[in-house]
């Protein structure tokens, strides 16, 4: 489990540059960078040898010199791409050269390897389709690292659960004991359904839970434990609010996954075939939730109208994007707010509160909600419960919507014209500005600098499945910019004529990671090879405290289906049916996580900073702090 | 109380159909004529109700009709449904009949669904289909259905001619989610005018003629009151819904209506504190904000999504108003019909008793029949499989029932045959009678050794005995 932690300490941020490092800053911190790199070969010597990074240089890539430098194994086992990369010229006195060797090999191997590597880049596998039977050779490499990733990130989940052990309080023991009468009325339902007790993946998805919760209570108590406060918190509550599911609810528990079902408004099948690495997060069968939901439409008196169709529009992707998805959130909340009566004997501070919560859970099923969406809810609810009590119900309300309202349009429409002014100011008459899928500030960036008489091109990167750029190309394109438009894997070729690149954002974390599109990180690599500045444009209010290192643990999973289809070519149909094969699991990351490296500087409305001040910007200008 | 979802229901039931003669008659409209048994009107309520739609406005053509239908609602549906019964006078035509209700419309959308409609299609779905598009008009589109089935070979002679006529040509674009072009039936020439500037936004159009309207409508009020003060419509199968699909990228009605709807519904409070926006020129007005949670909706065909980055372009020249035409096609494996002709009645009749029995709520015996416990059976009678015999019927010895419907308290001599036919209330048949693929109405008598073959017998009648009949529709005069 703890296989990197005594690593840490070793890898210093330098050091942890994995992908793309430019020949120059390789060059510049070559000297600092050789006593950390000996430092770890030194540990690394004294381990074992399993407990070094799974992830090896593939033999063919070194020539037969480099092999025969007594320095070179270690180093290259600890570290591989800074070995590949940007190994310090002392090493090799060809460095340069096969530097440009691997720099036009961007989008090949190299690159999904030193993905999966993972160590301190946080960077996605590339590879959207793992084939559970290993045919290449650098196959093994691959599942050893997943495993070892899998099992990092299963640590992580258990971490805080493995000290609370001896002591355990009133709730948790409770919490226990439920279980294992759970357990025990699982057994019996199995034993009485005459089914033999299967280990082994049952073929009906619908059976699933039973037997599954069985087999996981053993095994599964530990991590149940340090949820059970909150469990029984929602006991207290009674059942009639429906509370939303935690946002990183581990969706590989049973039993968890099995609660939620109960509650659970849209009737969703979970996917078959995934992929081992993302149980934790939820994947249902695209597909059957929106028939389902749509012939309920009627029957489900207890949600707002507008909310269910911002829902509806969720699970359909006719919204997507942060920014489009939270004002719609927010204004069907409004509506709510508009529509809402104070049931007798209620007061309307707990009772509301209470009916936006439902409305949440609602929309997360319908898709999980994004970190702004996430942060604007926040706000709502804090607003709602520090109404002061003596307020009539109109009042209430009507402050409530001009408190949306001011949201909406200070937290994003001003702040995304603040972007814009201080955006434009990076760009230079002849630039030439790449930009990924079609990230909404940026867009307004480029008008507004196209509208003030800026000479510049664009060069528009997509991908696939959803070609979000093309919609981007044609509005631009529609006001007259000069566009190039490229996918994703030719961004390599096209960086070399980039001055400026403009990303877009889901959310910034707090150690300046920047969670986004998925390939974003891919573009930041990229250019930060080529010493292309990246900006990436972000509201504010999608900053979020959390920390992330890598991709893994918090994602969205896509519809699996979507990667396997190509648009408008349907006589590519080789992955059809690919659910009822065993031997294949499709993966559809929706975001990606770019560490901070490759951010040359953030631009919100509080003007332009670099990644590490986030923290900052959280603290000082937190939400709940400026609405308070 | 409010309507669910903000939806108030519409059903047109009609009056006394001309192309339901001889069946149809002053004393029995339309919308109570006996489908499996049930009042027509039943299986449009009944779905309605399934879908907790439990406040409905019925209209009904004429007086006397009207009250027929009220008096038998307020029996059937007293403690269930909330029905308002609403007459207009006769040969207005649906808009008419929706013109008659439009005092009565509130919510923001409205259902309107035939009354002859006889399906298992969720009206929900139809309905979150309209919402989520934001559409002015969706409808129920379901696939044409093949003339009665084998059995119906009998009967089915003369539907061979009317077949090209009842064809609607629709055309749709590739995700099937937007209505691009519609004639209906009686409209189709032998050219088919496509505008070139809704194939262009779209740039790929499908053209169907097997799909057939369903008639369920979601409206979206504004759109509907708006298209109502126009004055040469008759029709919204033949009218309306070509007419708004026709226009729906240089939408007259909606220009102005749907800004103000837009307004009410955000609640008026959308008046921005002026302080706060003078950063940029621009005003973040009521559109600027629907522009951005909306402008970056993929639309599933990217025809509207051109026309909305259109309209907000060129702020400069007046902004293009679209409104949305959507489609729902219902699933294969639904049923769904319209008994607006003889023929379909038979053939929904002959649906029930088999392909659809899910939906007359009956449960079938082992026999595959339904055999109310009052009916007096004689020796040796038979009632073969697929058929309905109910309450109060008495049969008389050495007869046979095959795939077919037997009402209330009939009485039936003994060897007589009865196949593939519809006998609905109160009929005297005398022995050693033939009844195939035939219909007979209510009060009719059919005296000793009579032969009726593909006849449809109006209420009341009288056959004498001995007479052979084929084919003809028989009346009292």
């Amino acid at each position: 489990m703890d296989l990197r932690r005594p690593n840490r300490p070793v890898i210093g941020p330098k050091v942890r540059q994995v992908g793309f490092v430019t020949p120059d800053s390789a060059a510049a911190t070559s000297s600092s960078s050789i006593p950390a790199v000996s430092a770890a070969a030194a540990t690394s010597a004294g381990s074992p040898p399993s407990s070094l990074s799974p992830v090896m240089i593939p033999p063919p890539r070194h020539p037969s010199t480099e092999m025969s430098n007594p320095h070179f194994h270690p180093v290259g086992s600890y570290n591989p791409s800074e070995q590949i990369l940007g190994s310090p010229p002392a090493l090799s006195p060809s460095r340069s050269s096969r530097f440009d060797a691997d720099g036009s090999d961007f989008g090949g191997d190299d690159d999904e390897s030193v993905a999966l590597s993972g160590v301190g880049g946080g960077m996605t596998p590339k590879s959207s389709l793992l084939m559970r039977q290993p045919v290449t050779k650098t196959a093994p490499l691959v599942s050893e690292t997943r495993k070892r990733d899998s099992n990092a990130s299963k640590g992580k989940g258990e971490g805080p659960s493995a000290a609370p052990k001896e002591k355990l309080t009133k709730a948790e023991r409770r919490a226990t004991q439920e279980a294992q009468r759970a357990a025990k009325a699982a057994a019996k339902e199995a034993a009485a359904a005459g089914g033999a007790p299967s280990v082994s993946k049952q073929p009906k998805p619908a059976t699933k839970p039973a037997t599954q919760q069985k087999k996981d209570i053993p095994s599964g108590s530990g991590p149940l434990q340090p949820l059970a406060p909150s469990g029984s918190i929602e006991k207290k509550q009674g059942k009639k609010e429906v509370a939303a599911p935690h946002p990183r609810m581990q969706f590989d528990d049973m039993t968890k996954v099995g609660k939620l079902k109960k509650r659970a408004v849209v009737n969703q099948s979970e996917a078959r075939n995934r992929v081992e690495l993302f149980r934790h997060l939820p994947q249902y069968e695209h597909g059957t939730q929106l028939p389902d939901l749509e012939s309920k439409f009627f029957q489900l008196d207890l949600i707002h109208p507008s909310v269910y169709q911002v829902g509806l529009q969720f699970l359909s992707d006719k919204i997507s994007g942060g920014n489009a998805r939270c004002i719609a959130m927010l204004l069907a909340f409004k509506e709510v707010i508009q529509d809402y009566t104070t049931p007798p004997e209620k007061t309307l501070t707990r009772d509301l509160g209470a009916k936006v919560g439902s409305c949440v859970s609602f929309l997360i099923e319908c898709r999980p909600l994004s970190v702004s969406m996430g942060n604007a809810i926040r706000f709502l609810k804090n607003r709602i419960s520090s109404l002061p009590h003596n307020l009539s119900d109109k009042e209430a309300k009507s402050r409530l919507q001009s408190d949306i309202d001011r949201f909406i349009n200070e937290k994003i429409i001003i702040a995304s014209k603040a972007i814009v002014e201080h955006g434009v100011s990076k760009i230079r008459d002849g630039d030439v500005l790449l930009t990924y899928g079609s990230p909404s500030v940026v867009e307004s960036i480029f008008a507004y600098a196209h509208g003030i008489k800026k000479n510049f091109r664009v060069v528009v990167v997509d991908s696939r499945p959803k070609h979000e750029g093309q919609g981007l190309l044609r509005r631009l394109v529609e006001r007259g910019i000069h566009c190039t438009y490229t996918h994703l894997n030719a961004v390599s070729y096209v960086m070399h004529e980039v001055t400026r690149v403009f990303l877009g954002a889901s959310s910034v974390l707090s150690n300046g990671t920047v969670y986004s599109r998925v390939g974003t990180a891919c573009v930041a690599m990229v250019a930060h090879a080529f010493r292309v500045p990246v900006l990436v444009c972000c509201e504010a209010y999608k900053f979020h405290e959390r920390v992330q290192l890598d991709s893994i643990c918090s994602n969205e999973l896509g519809d699996p289906d979507a990667i396997s289809k190509v648009s408008g070519r349907k006589d590519l149909n080789y992955l059809d049916g690919w659910a009822q094969n065993e031997n294949i699991q499709l993966l559809n990351l929706k975001y990606d996580a770019t560490p901070s490296d490759y951010v040359s500087v953030l631009v919100t409305e509080q003007g332009m900073l670099p990644p590490t001040s986030v923290p900052v910007i959280i603290r000082e200008y937190g939400i709940e702090r400026l609405w308070t | 109380m409010d309507p669910p979802m903000d939806f108030q229901v519409v059903v047109l039931a009609g009056g006394t159909s001309d192309k339901l003669s001889p069946l149809v008659s002053k004393e029995l409209p339309k919308a109570l004529l006996p489908v499996a048994n049930k009042p027509l009107l039943s299986y449009p309520l009944e779905l309605l109700e399934a879908s907790n739609l439990k406040n409905i406005i019925v209209v009904v053509e004429g007086d006397e009709a009207a009250t027929q239908v009220e008096s038998w609602l307020s029996v059937a549906y007293m403690d269930r449904l909330n029905v308002e019964v609403v007459k207009t006078p006769g040969d207005v035509g649906t808009v008419g009949a929706i013109r008659a209700v439009a005092p009565f419309l509130i919510s923001t959308d409205i259902l309107i669904v035939s009354g002859d409609l006889v399906s298992d299609t969720s009206p929900g779905a139809i309905a979150a289909t309209h919402r989520r598009h934001g559409a002015a008009v969706t409808a129920l589109f379901c696939p044409a259905p093949v003339s009665g089935g084998a059995d119906s070979s009998t009967s089915g002679g003369k539907d061979k001619a009317k077949k090209p006529s009842r064809c609607n040509i629709v055309g749709l674009d590739p995700t099937r989610q937007f209505l691009l072009h519609v004639v209906s039936g009686a409209k189709v020439e032998k050219d088919i005018h496509i505008q070139k500037r809704i194939v262009r936004a779209v740039g790929q159009m499908e053209i169907r003629s097997d799909f057939m309207d369903a008639h369920v409508y979601a409206f979206k009020r504004t759109v509907l009151l708006d298209v109502l003060e126009k004055e040469n419509l008759y029709s919204i199968k033949q009218d309306v819904l070509p007419y708004l699909v026709r226009t729906q990228l240089r939408s007259e009605i909606s220009a102005k209506k749907e800004n103000s709807a837009d307004e009410s519904s955000n609640g008026a409070t959308k008046e921005l504190p002026s302080e706060d926006i003078n950063i940029n020129s621009a005003v973040p007005s009521n559109q600027n904000l629907r522009w951005l949670s909306q402008h970056r909706e993929i639309a599933p065909s990217s025809y509207q999504e051109i026309h909305i980055s259109d309209c907000d372009m060129n702020k400069s020249r007046p902004a293009k108003k679209t409104h949305k035409c959507c489609i729902y096609l219902s699933g294969k494996t639904q049923y769904c019909a319209r008994l607006n002709s003889v023929q379909a009645f038979g053939d929904i009749n002959r649906d029930m008793l088999g392909e659809a029995s899910r939906i007359t709520g009956y449960t079938f015996s082992a026999q595959n029949n339904v055999v109310h416990p009052t009916v007096v059976q004689g020796a040796k009678t038979t009632a073969g499989g697929q058929c309905i015999i109910a309450e109060g019927t008495i049969l008389g010895d050495k007869c046979s029932v095959k795939r077919s419907v037997i009402g209330r308290h009939c009485r039936i001599g003994s060897n007589v045959k009865i196949v593939n036919s519809i006998v609905m209330n109160h009929i005297t048949i005398e022995d050693n009678c033939t009844i195939q693929g035939s219909v007979i109405s209510s009060n009719v008598q059919i005296q000793e050794r009579a032969s009726l073959k593909d006849c449809q017998v109006g209420a009341g009648y009288v056959i004498t005995a001995g007479s052979e009949y084929k084919s003809e529709p028989l009346t009292k005069k």
